[in-house]
């Protein structure tokens, strides 16, 4: 059976199931659409709460994400510390007062709270721009992932997506979203864990991805750690060390701290644990939810550090036992050649892994290029495609001067530029030869890299498919909650009907399915970014408002939105300031570099600094203004004791 | 609901058990996985040294332990102080 075929069967069985799913746990009451009736078993909540909060970066492109970067794999444990760490936070000071409040949106509980139908619409705001940015991300990631595995364009991918998540999400709700997502979380933890085990067994010996990370390089006998053989073979190709030391610690810190907050603060992970029966349940689910992402974090980090050191011992197979240049680099012969190597040939068709034999010396030499190298071959590649566009009849002798010039030049810094003790002329290299490596390779090429058999790259797709699509649906119910719930029944018709809201909600998700579909066919181009503004919000706004209606009674309704709104201008401007203005290009002031940002701070880390200025600005305006009412004072009493939640639910 | 004073007194002691539950969160990832790491590269954890190890898998076994540890502990308080469910 062909790859194709396998795939269409794994991935045709997972969507049977999660449509089957839906059917089975049809949503009867708005209870239900919202909340999943309250129903849900902490350990059955935080599987669903995995899968939600997993999504296809977190699937597809983190392990490359940590693998790839220019700085070295430490620099990107901010991922690591800061995807997890926000559920401490989420179960030590949100979940349980929100489970206890027992209403159904985040920004309800900010209405009652701060006493304000404009706190509750600033907060509606906040959210809707929180989730659409995110659920774009998702979106595309759907329609990719199909494209990659099914051979369909990725628009025909996008709509297939939205269409299965159309069927269980309007359907089920909160109800039909949870148990599917349990079925997604399985999925995809197992597609992501098979080909870590095996890759840990053929480096390390070790069956536990966790400690093959820390454990002996198996191919030289073990006495050499695998992250100390990482390290000497990227160094002496050129490349920073792999657990090199931060360069900017205190952007590293900020940058942590902005993703665990934005984690706590956002809307679609925060209402998960209104689905759970008692306040109690709510602070352990986050736990539960937390050993199910751990699951798949833990393992990340060893996915990423095996795969590069593969990756680099594919390409030079000397670096296997010894030095990466003490044998030649790969040839094409071998690429082409050899059945174990085809997987080169197979993703360097999807684009997402390229190369081209510059010195046509008939190999593949991998190496961080110096910048120079890279300007010097830019600059001869100028003149001489200057010199071969020019007209019949126009000076020749001035562009053949300038092409000579160009080439001295490049030889210079060939000369110049050294690997090990040898220059790049020397060696007989005029470039990096393997131009393109995406971050996504590294663990959607995992089990071809490992030689696994096909139907663990099948899981794979159905895997990557499941994380895209239980964080769209989670986002999605979200943001046609704080629609029906917030906005239709919150304001503008507070008599609806039971039937009319439940009826609202399932338009609205309707609505938000085509409005996410067509911006995932449409981005805005700042896909990259999304991730900065979606965490950055989130931190600066509804993290810090939810945990002063939790933990103070002395602010008031003026001091909350004055902090939120300070909040959202002064994240989204600084955000802007680098990315230019609504991430259109070109309308930036400053370059975003990081010797022009302030303090060092880059856009990414701003929410740290905004959710500071939040608090602040609060704080100082409720000083000055007068104290919340006695009764909104009474609640935040009871929200702080567990005793009664059940009652609370009923509204 | 419980009389004021010994609810004013759950809080307090719920307070209290966060902030030292927070103080561990912090010292074990910010401290030991970022801040501390330069200082303690002597300190092995298998093949990593400890910050590295930290910030990438012993942190997050970190986070587990404490949000049960609190949910435990929260669940003693409640029954203490008669505020259960």
């Amino acid at each position: 059976m062909d790859q194709f075929t396998l795939n269409l069967i794994v991935v045709g069985a997972t969507f049977a199931l999660y449509i089957g799913i839906a059917i089975w746990a049809r949503a009867g009451s708005t209870a239900e659409f919202y909340a999943a009736g309250r129903g849900v078993n902490p350990i059955m909540n935080g599987m669903a709460t995995g899968a939600d909060w997993m999504s296809a970066a977190s699937f597809i492109s983190m392990a490359g994400i940590i693998a790839l970067s220019g700085a070295g794999g430490y620099q990107q444990s901010a991922f690591l510390m800061g995807w997890t760490g926000g559920y401490v936070l989420l179960a030590l000071l949100l979940a349980p007062y929100l489970r206890k409040f027992g209403k159904f949106t985040v920004p309800e509980f900010i209405g009652d709270r701060f006493y304000s139908g404009t706190a509750r619409l600033v907060a509606v705001i906040c959210l809707i721009v929180i989730s659409v940015t995110y659920v774009i991300g998702q979106m595309r990631g759907v329609g990719v992932t199909f494209s990659r595995f099914l051979e369909v364009s990725t628009d025909m991918g996008l709509y297939i997506g939205a269409a299965i998540v159309f069927a269980y999400a309007v359907l089920g709700g909160m109800k039909g979203i949870t148990y599917t997502q349990v079925a997604q979380y399985v999925v995809l933890i197992i597609a992501y864990t098979i080909p870590a085990i095996f890759i840990s067994l053929q480096l390390t010996g070790s069956f536990l991805p966790q400690l093959g990370l820390i454990g002996g390089y198996a191919p030289q006998g073990g006495d050499v750690s695998m992250l100390a053989k990482l390290d000497q073979v990227v160094t002496e190709l050129g490349f920073t060390a792999y657990t090199a030391d931060s360069t900017n610690m205190f952007n590293m810190v900020l940058f942590t701290m902005s993703l665990m907050i934005g984690t706590a603060g956002l809307p679609h992970v925060i209402i998960r644990f209104f689905t759970v029966p008692k306040v109690a349940d709510a602070r352990s689910s986050a736990g539960w939810a937390l050993v199910f992402i751990a699951l798949l974090y833990t393992v990340a980090p060893a996915v990423g550090s095996m795969a590069r050191l593969n990756l680099t011992t594919t390409f030079w197979p000397g670096a296997a036992t010894g030095s990466a240049l003490s044998a030649p680099a790969l040839s094409l012969a071998d690429i082409d050649g050899k059945p174990e190597l085809s997987w080169i040939n197979t993703w360097k068709a999807t684009g997402l892994l390229d190369f081209a034999d510059k010195n046509g010396d008939g190999m593949i030499q991998y190496f961080n290029e110096p910048a120079a190298v890279t300007a010097a071959n830019k600059a001869l590649a100028d003149a001489s495609k200057a010199l071969a566009d020019a007209a019949a009849d126009a000076d020749k002798a001035a562009l053949e001067a300038a092409v000579t010039e160009a080439t001295t030049a490049r030889d210079a810094a060939l000369a110049e530029a050294k690997l090990g003790d040898k220059s790049l002329a020397e060696l007989g290299l005029v470039g990096n030869e393997l131009t393109k490596v995406d971050n996504d390779i590294m663990v959607l090429a995992n089990p071809e890299i490992a030689a696994l058999p096909g139907w663990v790259v099948a899981l794979v797709a159905a895997g990557g498919l499941a994380a895209a699509l239980s964080t769209a649906a989670g986002l999605l119910l979200a943001i046609s909650s704080a629609v029906s719930h917030d906005l239709i029944k919150g304001s503008i018709n507070p008599n609806i009907s039971e039937k009319g809201e439940l009826l609202a909600a399932r338009i609205s998700m309707g609505f938000a399915i085509v409005v996410a579909t067509y911006l995932g066919l449409n981005p805005p181009g700042f896909a990259a970014q999304v991730v900065a503004l979606a965490f950055g919000l989130a931190a600066a706004t509804i993290f810090p408002a939810l945990m002063m209606g939790i933990f103070s009674k002395r602010i008031n309704k003026q001091g909350a939105i004055l902090g939120m709104l300070a909040g959202l201008v002064f994240t989204a401007v600084y955000i802007f300031l680098y990315l230019g203005w609504f991430f259109i290009p070109g309308t930036n002031v400053y370059a975003n570099t990081a010797a022009n940002h302030f303090f060092g701070i880059s856009p990414l880390s701003i929410g740290t600094v905004g959710a500071l200025v939040n608090f602040v600005v609060a704080y100082v305006v409720s000083s000055m203004t007068a104290e919340p009412p006695a009764e909104v004072q009474d609640l935040v009493e009871s929200i702080r004791i567990p005793k009664g939640a059940g009652a609370a639910a009923h509204h | 609901m419980a009389d004021k004073s010994s609810s004013n007194a759950y809080w307090a002691a719920n307070v209290r058990v966060i902030l030292i539950s927070l103080a561990i969160w912090f010292f074990c990832s910010f401290g030991l996985g970022i801040i501390l790491r330069p200082a303690l590269k002597g300190i092995h954890v298998g093949g990593a040294d400890l910050g590295f190890w930290m910030a990438q898998n012993g942190s997050i076994y970190v986070f587990l332990v404490l949000i049960f540890a609190y949910a435990a502990k929260m669940n003693k308080l409640d029954k203490e102080y008669g505020v259960e469910e």
